[in-house]
């Protein structure tokens, strides 16, 4: 079976930078991998060369079935991507914005609706606007707009952050359900402990190289070529 | 792409509407222009009232900079430029959007700011068909061009003093043009001011073409 | 001629091969170029000013046409070179041609305000002003702004690829606004009769004058080829100093990656 994602050897640019050196990474699909690396190693590089806006210079990566070497933009509305960033318009409310990123995904309103059920985003607080929600309700918001597009392939950095315990667990109950329908997970957290229950394999990256992968008890090392 | 510059279109109008950034701020904008320019030029001496359509266009064009670098202010804020390359939205549909929730701005802030000056400058008005041609077309002109240089600039730390140098000598000939139909307008030689529609015309569609195409370039990266 | 110190990094095992080319940005085709350059200008000059004759409304005032009508053609030929080349960065995403736009635009913008310096020089003995609101003058006006707008662009704070693209968009659109911007101010200038000051005042060119005219063309154009191929080296230089820089920074990441690695195996 071919992997959703392959990488080898995959070279990412931030500006002149090179944040990813030369990355080799295969995942199949139903997967849920943990990215874990220290600070500036490249697990936002990784992700967001996954979702298709960072260009690949040189290497091999097909993601979804696509080389991003030629094509970036195709993959796009099937990759969901959870950043830093709420990417969320904070003069909307919260229903105005899931509703708007679902709609330009193509996705049925019952996905949309469904998908702020799911989080907790109902009834009065789906007319609140953005700019007035907490850090964790702002979260939710972004990760509703991330489901009710249905992506293939989940990217997740951090998806932990700012969450208390119960969304947490709504969170892994969600990317669980989501390798189970087919699609593929990528998580990048430091919750290390957390992200471990959730993932099926671990996955280490350094200075912009993944330096290992281990799955449960095994530990397979990977030279840097 | 339409249903998608639709969509947009929807979403910049429904974000003004809630923070009502235009009425609240350019708008009183574009008159403080039209106070200025009286205190400049002195109502008494009767070069305002021969200026006037020269005026009203001017003040429309700063106010249009305003509004251009606030349909991208919007973007800028939290990821969204990521957000919208994500999305799977057409870029050409984007720019449409964009350009249509620009000019709807610009045609109300001229409908307002065309009963100010009929008010404060005591000037009267014939030629009715001619003007409301002029405007139309050259507000899709502003708008046009304006998203195009509009997303140039954007995102960029020196937005705010790149996109004057930038949009403003490319409007020139709308300012041109669009003051020339009006001063026909209101001499009562209408047959003088329809060639500057055609060019303002012209323009308005060969902007809204080519920006339509170079919008998907520019989105790329931030 | 202006020369760049060689990059001081050293080679990593993995990087490209030094580009092959002049240290300096002279080179023997340039100096050729500037021989006849230089020759040309001779010349130029004493057909300009010796064996021409003088108008016969304006006398010798008019002279000021040999200088300044080559200058208006090389700062046009340099839009429609930067709006070339900017369609090729768009179209091919060519390296080589965006270098060529820049370079091109920079000295376009130079010719442009030098041709505006001239213009008001002559015109305050001629008429006693300074600037008069006529066609041409005001288109060259607007070119000098649209001009500096482009270069603008290309100073951004940004990366090379972000700030190539948009350059290229406002440069393919450089030639096509100079033609609509001139376009409606001569248009609106002609609405007004009082432009015939100039009008009036147009040089008939005879057949010796019409000579020193077409001869100084080409001469300018040459000056122009000269200043663009040292421009272009420079640029050029610049770019393989940057990308000499990347492989290196390349290298430095996976050795870091290395070391990060020996670390934790020895804890």
């Amino acid at each position: 079976m071919e992997p959703v994602v392959h990488l080898r050897s995959a070279v990412s640019l931030l500006g002149r930078f090179p944040a990813l050196a030369g990355v080799d990474l295969d995942v199949m699909a139903g997967e849920i991998v943990l990215l874990q690396g220290p600070n500036g190693a490249g697990k936002t590089t990784l992700l967001r060369t996954l979702a298709g806006l960072v260009p690949v210079v040189s290497g091999t990566a097909v993601v979804l079935g696509v080389d991003l070497c030629r094509d970036r933009r195709s993959i796009r509305p099937r990759v969901g991507l959870l950043g830093h960033a709420t990417m969320l318009y904070d003069e909307l409310t919260v229903a105005d914005n899931v509703r708007f990123w679902a709609r330009a995904a193509r996705a049925s309103p019952g996905d949309a609706e469904a998908a702020m059920g799911a989080l907790g985003l109902d009834g009065r607080l789906q007319d609140v606007v953005v700019a007035k929600l907490s850090t964790g309700q702002r979260r939710r918001a972004s990760i509703a707009v991330m489901v009710a597009r249905r992506p293939e392939l989940w990217l997740l950095d951090e998806p932990h952050a700012g969450l208390d315990g119960d969304a947490r667990d709504v969170v892994d109950g969600l990317v669980r359900q989501a390798a189970a329908s087919g699609a593929t997970v990528v998580v990048a957290s430091h919750e290390l402990d957390r992200a471990r229950h959730l993932a099926g394999r671990t996955a280490t990256i350094v200075g912009g190289v993944i330096a290992g992968s281990e799955t449960g008890a095994q530990t397979e090392v990977h030279h840097v070529p | 792409m339409f249903r998608d510059a639709l969509l947009v279109a929807g979403k910049d109008l429904r974000i003004e509407l809630r923070s009502r950034i235009g009425v609240n701020q350019i708008l009183p904008f574009a008159f403080l222009v039209l106070l200025l320019f009286a205190f400049a030029l002195d109502p008494d001496s009767g070069v305002l009232d021969r200026a006037t359509p020269g005026l009203f266009w001017l003040a429309v064009l700063f106010s249009a900079l305003l509004a251009i670098q606030r349909a991208f202010a919007i973007e800028a804020a939290d990821g969204n430029r990521d957000g919208l390359r994500l999305s799977g939205l057409d870029p050409a549909g984007i720019y449409l959007g964009k350009m249509t929730a620009i000019f709807t701005q610009l045609a109300v802030l001229e409908l307002v700011l065309g009963i100010g000056v009929l008010v404060l400058y005591s000037s009267h008005v014939t030629g009715w068909a001619l003007m409301v041609a002029t405007c139309v077309a050259a507000t899709a002109g502003i708008a046009a061009a304006g998203t195009l240089y509009g997303v140039v600039a954007a995102g960029l730390r020196v937005r705010e003093t790149l996109l004057p140098l930038l949009l403003l000598p490319v409007l020139s000939p709308v300012l041109i043009g669009s003051v020339r139909a009006f001063e026909a307008a209101r001499n009562g030689n209408p047959g003088e001011g329809w060639p500057w529609v055609g060019l303002l015309a012209v323009f308005a569609v060969a902007y809204t073409i080519f920006g339509a195409f170079g919008f998907g370039p520019l989105l790329e990266e931030s | 001629m202006t020369s760049v110190p060689t990059a001081t990094a050293p080679s990593a095992p993995d990087a490209a091969p030094p580009a092959v080319g002049p240290i300096g940005t002279g080179s023997r085709g340039t100096r050729i170029l500037g021989l006849v350059a230089l020759v040309g200008i001779a010349v130029a000059t004493y057909l300009a000013l010796v064996s021409s004759p003088p108008d016969e409304n304006m006398g010798d005032s008019v002279r000021i046409i040999y200088i300044h009508v080559p200058i208006v053609v090389v700062a046009y030929v340099g839009c429609l070179i930067t709006t070339l080349g900017s369609v090729m960065v768009l179209w091919k995403k060519s390296v080589w041609w965006d270098v060529t736009a820049a370079a091109s635009a920079e000295i376009a913008m130079v010719t442009t305000a030098l041709t505006l310096v001239i213009g008001m020089a002559w015109a305050r003995p001629t008429w006693g002003v300074w600037w008069v609101w006529d066609a041409r003058l005001t288109s060259t006006a607007m070119l000098l702004l649209l001009l500096l707008g482009y270069l603008a662009v290309r100073r951004i704070p940004a990366e090379t690829s972000t700030r190539s693209r948009r350059a290229a968009i406002v440069g393919v659109l450089l030639l096509p606004n100079v033609i609509v911007v001139n376009r409606s101010v001569t248009w609106w200038r002609s609405l007004h009769q009082d432009t015939t000051i100039l009008n009036t005042l147009q040089p008939k060119i005879h057949d010796q004058m019409a000579f020193a005219l077409y001869f100084a063309i080409p001469v300018a154009l040459v000056i122009f080829a000269w200043l663009l191929v040292h421009r272009w080296r420079l640029a050029w230089m610049e770019q393989q100093l940057e990308d000499r820089e990347l492989d290196q920074a390349i290298s430095d990441r996976r050795a870091e990656a290395a070391g990060e690695r020996a670390e934790d195996g020895q804890r």
